[in-house]
């Protein structure tokens, strides 16, 4: 009976124990082993993210020549001001812009700049003495009565980051004159809050979809540029054109102005053979063909498929056509919605590129030698592409009041204020995309449980949660150049992380399944500990009462 | 100051001129795309799925035709009919009757094909997850202002459908997918049609804003095929798709036809399932949204009314003279296969490798057999 007793004792004993060892080791291994991999992420870095509140800041200097100023307002230069204003987007959006600006009057060789004959001459002389910086501008006062400007021009905006402006006589303070005055300048030149608010679309819903958000490309890392050239018709004309020459001369140097921005890779081919897809009216009237503004949209679908795209590069992909038409269809001239001709005989098409008709002369039909030769102008085919890509790139005018006078960029097609104007955008844009990322990211991992973070996963998260948050400081402190440069690689880290090939949701199994698939392998080793610990507990109560009993 | 011009499209051939606020009022209801792309899915392989590829070929052509490029299309095929060896007719894939319409023709791009076709695959497509050595056309390269339609075709049930025979892809894998790309803003607008079988719980999970679903049957209702062809001996279309197609030849890039006459297709006197359709996750009412929204591509364009001042002498081009004829050397090929080298190869001298271990295991066992039959005693004669 003792041993009995001691052998019941030990199989109560060894029930227990497996319990133990299943509860305390095995539970606890089992939920390790089948959870999803997550490395550490900065979710309290993301979720300050989240709210955006820019603070970009513009150092402006204003440099008053000799004589601009009345005497008992000189003597109070030089000195220093901050303006701030502040407007709320919505809760989680707000740009507050600031503009630090300092008065001084102008230097003897600034002063040497200032005096020579032609503003164009000045504005490359001044450009010599500043230290050129990005997002950084300087607005040069002039008397009133110079001749440095032309008549009825009271402001003059050069092509780098200067502008002159003559100072505004009248009584009162002729400093907050100016100081309004400037005011105006630099929001021409740098940023207003509604290019801002443009660039923000994402995080901003606009009511009014308008053609300007939806025209330029998005801020991307590169670009890919294809000129080609479409000649329906060999037959009758042998055409040449010298792109090489045209793209290192006219396109490069805007593109190497733009190489801070982004990447490009030009390219350009000849369609021999390609017809447009609509066939152009004849018009007695001006007995030319005519290509109505209607027809243009169902011009671009035919041609796309023959463009060919690069199949290694990932960029987006801006098209520039240009189309010399067949000898029976010359010359062909395409009409506004009005019914007027366009001057340029271009069109575009947003986020895609631009096609432009090339009319040939045609000698007189006896004395023609078909193929007839053709070298086309590159000049004025550069200059409709240019601005087409400027268009595409958002570049595009801000209106301005009458006196102002805008240096035309000349070759480079781009000048150092446009720049600027397009950097403060993307790097906005580029923040925003960078927070977006992320709380989306961190939002995913929320709702979606069975997505993995591997280690280079969370670096890459860290990372851009890092240079966000530089790019943010570096706007408030007014250095737009690293500001931007920040943003890239904030940009491109979240990418990185966002696209990674590893973070696709492992398969969903809904609860049935998982009932299916855990029940044959627990369950036979579950019953006989469960059944075991009730007999031991069910023993036990009865030897409580059993004691009761017996007496 | 920048004049832009916005062209609306309009019926052919009517030009009518629209006062500002009329002009207003229509922008509002457009869609606001500037591209359009295509997801177009057939998941099912072997020869009496034919209905399947046929299905999918037949929306791709249509596609096209409406002005989608190749290069905007992602084509997923799971099987290949065309070249089947069961195919009576090679190289054709008919969508009617009597061979009379041939959807498979020379310029018809397959970008994922046979085992490539996976549910991974299509999620990685859609998420955009996709290994830096995909090339461009086997990539979804849509942005937020990209329409996207997505046809799906192929076998289906309660709540999913099945890839391959071998795996299956849930609805809720799709709706999370399908958020994935909202988060990131992949789509402007997503319409999804799915023909098979109990289609319509396969949109049932969807939650992320602007996308229409359509499918050709309830829950617990069956898809069923047209027609079959007694010359290929397999059935050639599902009813759903082939009265969308027959609905899609009347649409040319040009017409204003809205989505609500494409909830009319195929009514249940034709298609003996009940088609369905879901639009509470999409924001423009679908009598404002037009077909070629999502089946077509169409471009708005601008009048370029500016031009860039250029000098040509500031630019140092120099002349070139026309040296077309230019003497190079003749190219030639690099050795692809050194044939001479193979041919004349001595054979190559082998390493010694001891025995493995089927042999000596082999071994072990004769000699243990032997010595227990006939004893140990006997060792010291072999040895």
């Amino acid at each position: 009976m003792a041993a009995d007793e001691a052998e019941k004792a030990r199989g109560k004993r060894a029930a227990l124990a497996f319990a133990a060892v299943a509860l305390v080791l095995g539970l606890p291994l089992w939920w390790k082993t089948t959870e999803t991999y997550r490395a550490s992420l900065p979710y309290a870095g993301i979720s300050a993210l989240g709210s955006l509140r820019f603070q970009l800041t513009v150092p402006v200097s204003v440099v008053f020549a000799k004589g601009a100023l009345p005497g008992a307002q000189q003597r109070r230069l030089p000195f220093a001001d901050t303006q701030e204003k502040e407007s709320l987007l919505n809760p989680k959006t707000s740009i507050t812009s600031r503009y630090e600006t300092t008065y001084r009057s102008a230097t003897v060789t600034e002063q040497a700049a200032l005096a020579t004959a032609a503003v164009q001459e000045a504005d490359a002389a001044l450009l010599l003495l500043q230290e050129d910086s990005l997002g950084a501008l300087t607005v040069y006062v002039i008397p009133e009565i110079s001749p440095l400007l032309p008549q009825g021009v009271g402001v003059y905006v050069g092509k780098h980051r200067s502008a002159v402006m003559r100072c505004p006589q009248g009584p009162g303070d002729v400093l907050a004159a100016v100081s309004a005055r400037v005011q105006q300048i630099v929001q021409a030149m740098s940023f207003t809050t509604d290019s801002i608010t443009a660039a923000l679309s994402d995080r901003v819903p606009m009511d009014q979809l308008g053609t300007d958000t939806r025209r330029p490309f998005k801020s991307s890392l590169g670009y890919e540029i294809t000129f080609s050239l479409l000649n329906p018709d060999p037959k009758s004309h042998d055409v040449h054109w010298d792109i090489e020459a045209a793209v290192s001369g006219y396109v490069q140097p805007f593109l190497d102005k733009l190489g801070l921005v982004a990447n490009f890779s030009v390219d350009s081919q000849i369609l021999y053979y390609a017809v447009l897809g609509v066939s152009p009216r004849f018009d007695k009237a001006s007995s030319s063909f005519i290509l109505s503004a209607l027809s243009l949209p169902h011009v671009i679908n035919p041609v796309e498929a023959r463009l060919g795209s690069s199949a290694t590069s990932l960029y987006p992909v801006l098209n520039f056509l240009l189309y010399v038409p067949e000898r029976v269809h010359s010359p062909l001239y395409i009409q506004d919605k009005d019914g007027a001709a366009v001057g340029t005989n271009a069109f575009h098409s947003p986020r895609w590129g631009g096609i432009m008709v090339y009319n040939v002369d045609h000698p007189a039909p006896d004395k023609a030698l078909l193929p007839l030769r053709v070298d086309v102008d590159m000049v004025r085919v550069m200059e409709v592409f240019l601005a087409q890509l400027r268009l595409l790139f958002g570049i595009s005018q801000v209106p301005l009041p009458e006196e102002f006078l805008l240096e035309s960029p000349g070759n480079k097609g781009l000048t150092d204020w446009e720049l600027d104007r397009l950097l403060w955008t993307r790097t906005v844009e580029n923040i925003a995309t960078v927070s977006t990322t992320l709380t989306s990211l961190a939002q995913l991992l929320d709702k979606i449980g069975n997505i993995v973070i591997k280690d280079d996963v969370a670096s890459e998260v860290y990372h851009a949660v890092a240079s966000a948050q530089t790019a943010m400081l570096e706007l408030a402190s007014g250095h737009l150049g690293s500001a931007f440069q920040a943003s890239k690689e904030a940009v491109i880290s979240s990418e990185r992380a966002f696209f990674d090939p590893s973070l696709l949701h492992l398969l969903y199994f809904p609860d049935d399944q998982k009932f299916a698939i855990y029940i044959p392998l627990f369950l036979p080793m579950a019953v006989p500990i469960l059944l075991s610990l009730v007999k031991i507990l069910r023993e036990a109560k009865q030897s409580k009462k059993e004691p009761t009993k017996t007496d | 100051l920048l004049f832009s011009c916005l062209v609306f499209l309009k019926g052919v051939g009517t030009v009518e001129r629209k006062n500002l606020s009329e002009d207003q009022a229509e922008q509002f209801f457009r869609s606001g795309h500037t591209n359009n792309w295509a997801v177009l899915v057939c998941t099912s392989r072997f020869w009496f799925n034919y209905r399947h590829v046929a299905n999918t070929l037949s929306v791709y052509r249509s596609v096209k035709r409406l002005g989608i490029p190749d290069s905007h299309i992602v084509l997923m095929l799971a099987d290949d009919m065309a070249c089947n060896p069961r195919n009576p007719k090679p190289a054709t894939v008919f969508s009617h009757k009597n061979m009379e319409l041939n959807v498979y023709g020379d310029d018809v791009e397959v970008d994922y094909r046979s085992y490539e076709v996976t549910v991974e695959n299509f999620l990685r497509v859609l998420t955009g997850r996709i290994p830096p050595s995909t090339p461009r056309s086997k990539r979804l390269l849509s942005d937020d202002r990209s329409n996207i339609l997505i046809y799906m075709t192929g076998h289906g049930g309660n709540g999913f459908l099945k890839f391959q025979d071998s795996e299956e892809i849930t609805n809720v894998e799709l709706a999370d997918a399908f958020e994935q790309m909202w988060q990131k803003r992949r789509y402007n607008e997503l319409l999804f049609i799915i023909d098979t079988c109990q289609g319509a719980s396969m949109y049932e999970r969807f939650y992320s804003p602007n996308i229409m679903a359509l499918a050709s049957s309830q829950v617990g209702e069956d898809s069923l095929s047209h027609q079959p062809d007694l010359g290929i001996g397999v059935h050639l279309m599902d009813r759903y798709t082939f009265y969308v197609l027959e609905f899609l030849e009347e649409i040319h890039p040009a017409s204003q036809t809205n989505m609500n006459d494409l909830f009319q297709v195929c009514p249940r006197s034709l298609c003996v399932s009940t088609p369905g359709h879901r639009t509470d996750l999409f924001q423009r009412d679908p009598q404002n949204v037009l077909i070629t929204d999502f089946f077509g591509s169409v471009r708005k364009v601008e009048i370029t009314t500016e031009t860039v001042a250029l000098d040509p002498n500031l630019v140092g081009l120099e002349t070139r003279v026309p040296n077309d004829e230019m003497a190079t050397e003749p190219l030639k090929y690099a050795e692809q296969l050194p044939v001479a080298q193979i041919i004349h190869q001595k054979p190559k001298q082998k390493d010694w490798h001891p025995p493995g271990g089927f042999i000596l295991g082999l071994w072990a066992l004769i000699i243990m057999v032997f010595f227990k039959t006939y004893g140990i005693k006997h060792m010291k004669y072999i040895f």
